[in-house]
């Protein structure tokens, strides 16, 4: 599937022996996978595994050690703002501003991603629709529940319609209802072309996935699709893949 | 230039939102002016004079109730002897010890010199020599009332008749308000364009800005911006409160005054900035802060001239920003100094905020 993928010339992210090293410790040890367009790439392990540090480099926010990284076309060492153009980001660490409400949030993120006028505000209408957060565009960030921030965060981060988009344990925290919101406006997402990178460690999320990259201990030990990977280790549950894969991690928190 | 604005938009708001940010701005300087220009005065209001009379007699008598009538002066109950007087200093009951010797008024009539004995606790270096200018120039003017020749006051035998230019009576408070002018725009700017940068770091929200493809001058010129605007209007707002209560009025040119603190105020933004971008906290940027605004107001001739400073202290004058600004700040508004009076201050203040600009801008990187 990784040859296929590779021969159609259709990759959003091309990644090959990409390294991260702080001072003696190799957080990412060359990694290597590609994403296709309109995919949802799962990137799961367990703590301190270095899914965090590899998103960060393919975001442009830290700067790799060696290796090639293409994002959307462009090279990560040398292009990292043409790649800022064309990703959206949304981190665990949550990143709406809370003392704004939601229509300015979407307003200064929608303007420094260079919409502006008519543009932006058609924009933000059809966003605050999709997540029938209408009569809510003038309420502070601080006061919707956390189902909704991370809803909102992750639209705002599309509102430039990005080739890619990075989730960074985007559903931490949250109960198992508003996590399958989100999990059907990332799978619409996809469904329109944008392709979605997501870190997580709840196994059953893993599911939704087009393809999953296990890492342990700043290592890929598994790059497939769910369904394969299940059958690959006898698995019923991702679950249980996950669980036989990272047990022999040594690197934990 | 679109996305500069946008990021304007975003910190008034977030400025003006933030409740206690309106005190601050308004507060502060009108609390910072009443109490420090009324507490940080060099004058003696309350001296403590023990008088010991050994004379007793009536020009002695007149010369006491000169301290009486002197609204500076306490004449505290004095036992009839030097050293009991001089234990009074000991105590803290006494500031100072007038001696009058034995044939003070016989010596006055003669017309021959007479000496009396001042005895200043020097604890407090300024205070002392205030004590005893005072005291001295009391002695002095009462003397010539006698008709008679010069008093000699221990060892102050020189006449001495002081004007001072550009603050005729000496009010301290005038020397001291453009100097806490200073210090105020100082906080505003240094501080909160610290804290808020920190304070984006801390909430996670600074990565957000840094997966964006906005330019490094521009996230600059926005955080940076906010605060020069308010820093200048703070300065405006301070002199009008110093108009008001303090009735001092600005001799030199008003355009003048601001123009260098705008340049200032690049110098004091940008170190903001340098400091934030060395901290990854609140309490971290605070005390970083904290330590050199202490430095640079300490150094910068608000209290102690810096002429009576040693040479190392003058050399590190050189790069303190704080320095120019509180010479120049009382040349325009005291002295009604002109641009090229404090054109070398100019030249030096702009090297100063071209520098500090450059290492700014090149300390925040959006890549760690």
């Amino acid at each position: 599937m990784k040859v296929a993928s590779e021969v159609s010339g259709n990759n959003v992210i091309e990644v090959k022996d990409l390294v991260k090293r702080f001072g003696d410790f190799i957080a990412d040890d060359k990694l290597t996978f590609t994403v296709g367009k309109g995919q949802i790439f799962g990137l799961l392990g367990a703590n301190g595994a270095g899914k965090t540090t590899a998103i960060r480099m393919l975001c442009g926010l830290l700067k790799p050690t060696s290796g090639y990284i293409k994002v959307a076309g462009y090279d990560g060492f040398t292009q990292s703002d043409k790649i800022k153009e064309n990703i959206g980001y949304m981190s665990q660490k949550f990143s709406l501003y809370e003392d704004l409400t939601v229509w300015e949030n979407i307003r200064f993120f929608g303007g420094i991603y260079g919409l502006w006028g008519k543009q932006l505000r058609e924009r933000s209408e059809e966003l605050l629709q999709n997540l029938g957060m209408d009569q809510h565009r003038d309420t502070p960030i601080a006061d919707l529940p956390l189902g909704w921030k991370q809803r909102l965060a992750f639209s705002v981060a599309q509102i430039h319609k990005p080739a890619v988009i990075f989730l960074d344990e985007p559903t931490g925290g949250v109960d198992p209802i508003a996590r399958k919101h989100f999990w059907e406006l990332i799978s619409k997402a996809a469904y329109s072309g944008t392709t979605v990178v997501v870190t997580t460690h709840y196994m059953d999320e893993a599911e939704y996935c087009n393809q999953i990259v296990i890492m342990v201990d700043g290592k890929i030990v598994a790059n497939n699709t769910p369904l394969e990977l299940k059958k690959e280790y006898q698995a019923k549950t991702m679950n249980d893949v996950f669980l036989r894969l990272a047990q022999s991690a040594s690197r934990t928190e | 230039m679109r996305t500069i604005l946008f990021l304007l938009q975003k910190e008034f708001i977030q400025i003006f939102r933030n409740k206690s940010m309106l005190p601050i701005i308004f507060l502060l300087p009108i609390i910072q002016l009443l109490i420090l220009a009324n507490a940080a005065t060099q004058e003696m209001k309350n001296i403590n004079l023990a008088v010991v009379d050994f004379d007793n007699s009536t020009y002695s008598q007149r010369l006491i109730n000169a301290f009486y009538h002197s609204s500076f002066y306490t004449i505290i109950p004095t036992p009839q002897s030097e050293n009991k007087a001089i234990d009074l200093v000991h105590n803290g009951d006494a500031d100072a010890v007038l001696v009058i010797n034995h044939g003070f008024e016989k010596n006055l009539v003669k017309g021959e010199k007479v000496s009396v004995q001042l005895l200043v606790n020097s604890i407090n270096g300024t205070a002392a020599s205030l004590i005893n200018g005072y005291t001295s120039s009391i002695i002095q003017s009462n003397a010539q009332l006698f008709g008679a020749g010069n008093v000699e006051i221990g060892m102050l035998p020189v006449h001495t008749d002081s004007r001072f230019w550009y603050n005729p009576d000496l009010n301290y408070k005038l020397y001291m308000v453009p100097g806490i002018l200073v210090i105020l725009v100082t906080i505003i700017g240094m501080f909160l364009t610290a804290l808020n940068i920190v304070r984006e770091k801390e909430l996670g929200t600074i990565e957000q800005i840094n997966v964006t493809p906005i330019k490094k001058y521009q996230f600059i010129v926005g955080k940076l911006l906010p605060f020069w605007i308010i820093a200048l209007f703070e300065l405006a707002f301070g002199l009008i409160i110093a108009r008001l209560v303090f009735n001092l009025t600005i001799l030199g040119s008003i355009p003048l005054l601001f123009t260098f603190a705008a340049v200032y105020l690049l110098v004091a933004l940008s170190f903001g900035l340098i400091l934030s971008t060395s901290s990854s906290n609140q309490q971290q940027v605070m005390f970083l802060t904290f330590f050199f605004m202490i430095v640079f107001i300490m150094m910068s001739g608000l209290f102690t001239p810096t002429e009576s400073m040693p040479k190392w202290a003058n050399y590190f004058n050189t790069i303190n920003p704080l320095y120019y600004f509180m010479r120049v700040n009382r040349m325009i508004i005291l002295k009604g100094s002109g641009f090229r009076d404090i054109f070398p201050e100019f030249i030096s203040m702009s090297v100063l905020a071209i520098v500090t600009m450059f290492f700014a801008v090149n300390r925040y990187k959006k890549t760690v």
